[in-house]
């Protein structure tokens, strides 16, 4: 996968979804703030950690998987799945950051 | 650092103790890790992401006057008259119950910057080391002549502040004759909500279009175009209701008359109503301004847009409405919950000891009813670009809808709730 828009280095993407991985027990760190924090900008429309209200429209993200919302995003970004909203959105965040959302949010149960 | 809490603690303990219980109401605190002030959507926000975001470690006291949450988003169809106030209510129980928030009901008085310290209007006070400050827009009804004492005698209302006058002004248009006009002046940019008026006049157009079809809706615009969404607007206008809603831009609104529902204009000709609304010119919260926080044009309050603290003051942070906008940011809900998970994050790291987060990110989506049922919205995704110490938002993406829909009515409305539960539950 070639990114458009190369943002972190390819090892703190590594460590930051090892870090998710590796769960909470590992304590809080700059990176995993960073995550949460990355992924609360989607929690006004999704839920907060993608916990949507049932009955809402939108998707709730928590426990989609990670290969799932990658693919989603990057066919919201090409055109390729129909949207009202998510294709001008999806064009805001990097390949690299849809990285990290689709492990936070596959991880959230 | 430690020692120093522990000291400062103890010294708060102290005091407590020299007043011999003499608190002047129970369950307010003395101090707190994060005192945040005002609870709409950016402090409500904050209060619950600082929690979650510190996993429950920072103590967190949320100080709002109101006893319930009313929201400005979907507030004009309560105006329109196809929602209750009750659809935009919801209770602050929620940051108590499941996420610790202490919530204390009361008006801060004053903000004590060098002692770090709020006052209410209560008497209490209560120390912090972090103040989050969101107390969203204050009216400047001075700025229209003789509009202060005709919205205090309800006869000319402003609605844009959701409460009771929200309901007040549909009572109005209930009263209005069939073949009156209803008349929305609109300040100059910047103001809370820029597509809010236009939404306003299009779903009080949808109402009259139903009850009173021989009436008229007047925007009068003191920008000189629709600041928002113009297009699908004015299409929505003129395929929906035919000739009934006019738009005039260059409309500055400079006096009303009261008794004859009549608005002045700094250049053109008077214009009567029969039911008159009136947004005056807006600025940061009156106790932003008092604190001397608002040193942008005397208005608004400059932040460092990386933790959203004021540049006028340590260790206050800054929200929503209140702000000096970066380009193309809005003042909107939706934006002052992402400021506030921005300005969480923030204090979170500082107060650990963390790195900062280099590069932040806020979304924006604005949905606008042009009817009862169908719907329009703008997006946007704005990036921290730290060699400029502004928000940016990234090249090639947001927008606005391709057409009015349906689709996006179901949209706007489930937003609504999820973030009313991302602030609140």
């Amino acid at each position: 996968m070639t990114s458009p828009r190369p943002r972190w280095p390819r090892a703190s993407l590594v460590s930051a979804v090892l870090l998710l991985i590796g769960g909470a027990a590992c304590g809080q760190t700059a990176q995993t703030l960073q995550t949460r924090s990355l992924a609360a900008t989607c929690a006004n429309c999704h839920g907060t950690d993608g916990k949507a209200v049932q009955g809402a429209a939108m998707v709730p993200l928590a426990g989609l998987s990670k290969d799932y919302i990658v693919e989603q995003m990057q066919a919201f970004r090409e055109g390729r799945r129909p949207a009202t909203v998510m294709h001008q959105i999806a064009k805001g965040y990097s390949v690299e950051q849809v990285e990290v959302l689709a492990a936070y949010f596959a991880g959230r149960k | 650092m430690k020692r120093r809490e522990l000291v400062q603690g103890l010294l708060a303990g102290g005091a407590l103790a020299a007043v011999g219980g003499c608190a002047t109401s129970s369950g307010v605190p003395s101090s707190a890790k994060v005192v945040v002030i005002g609870g709409g959507y950016g402090g409500a926000t904050a209060a619950k992401y600082v929690r979650l975001l510190s996993d429950n470690s920072l103590d967190v006291v949320l100080i709002e006057p109101n006893r319930r949450f009313v929201s400005c988003p979907i507030s004009n169809l309560v105006v329109g008259g196809v929602r209750q106030m009750s659809d935009i209510t919801s209770p602050y129980d929620g940051l108590r119950s499941q996420h610790g928030v202490t919530i204390v009901h009361d008006m801060v008085s004053a903000i004590d910057v060098q002692k770090k310290s709020v006052r209410l209007a209560g008497g209490s006070e209560i120390r912090y080391d972090r103040l989050v400050l969101s107390p969203g827009i204050d009216l400047m009804f001075d700025g229209v002549q003789g509009l202060k004492q005709a919205q205090a005698d309800g006869r000319i209302l402003q609605a844009w502040k959701a409460g009771p006058e929200t309901l007040a002004l549909f009572r109005q248009l209930e009263a209005m004759r069939d073949g009156g006009v209803y008349a929305i002046t609109v300040p100059e940019a910047p103001y809370r909500c820029p597509p809010g008026p236009y939404e306003r006049a299009s779903v009080v157009a949808g109402y009259l279009k139903k009850n009173k079809p021989k009436s008229k809706v007047l925007i009068l615009d003191a920008n000189p175009d629709v600041t928002s969404k113009g297009s699908l607007f004015k299409k929505a206008w003129a395929e929906l209701y035919g000739g009934m809603v006019e738009y005039r831009g260059q409309h500055k609104a400079v006096a009303v008359d009261a008794k004859t529902l009549t608005v002045k204009f700094e250049v053109q000709e008077d214009v009567k109503a029969d039911v008159l609304n009136v947004l005056p010119p807006m600025r940061a919260g009156a106790l932003a301004v008092q604190t001397g926080l608002a040193n942008a044009n005397a208005r608004w309050c400059h932040v460092n847009y990386q933790t959203f603290e004021s540049t006028a003051a340590r260790d206050i942070h800054v929200l929503g409405d209140s702000i000096q906008v970066a380009p193309l940011m809005p003042k909107s809900g939706h934006m002052a919950n992402n400021h506030a998970k921005v300005a969480a994050a923030a204090i979170v790291a500082q107060l650990k000891g963390l790195e900062v987060n280099a590069k932040p990110m806020l979304t924006n989506t604005c949905y606008s009813f042009v009817s009862a049922a169908e719907v329009i919205h703008v997006a946007s995704v704005h990036e921290y670009v730290a060699a400029e110490k502004t928000f940016k938002t990234v090249a090639g993406s947001g927008g606005v809808s391709a057409a009015r829909s349906e689709q996006e009515a179901s949209y706007a409305l489930a937003w609504a709730r999820n973030i009313w539960a991302d602030m609140l539950a």
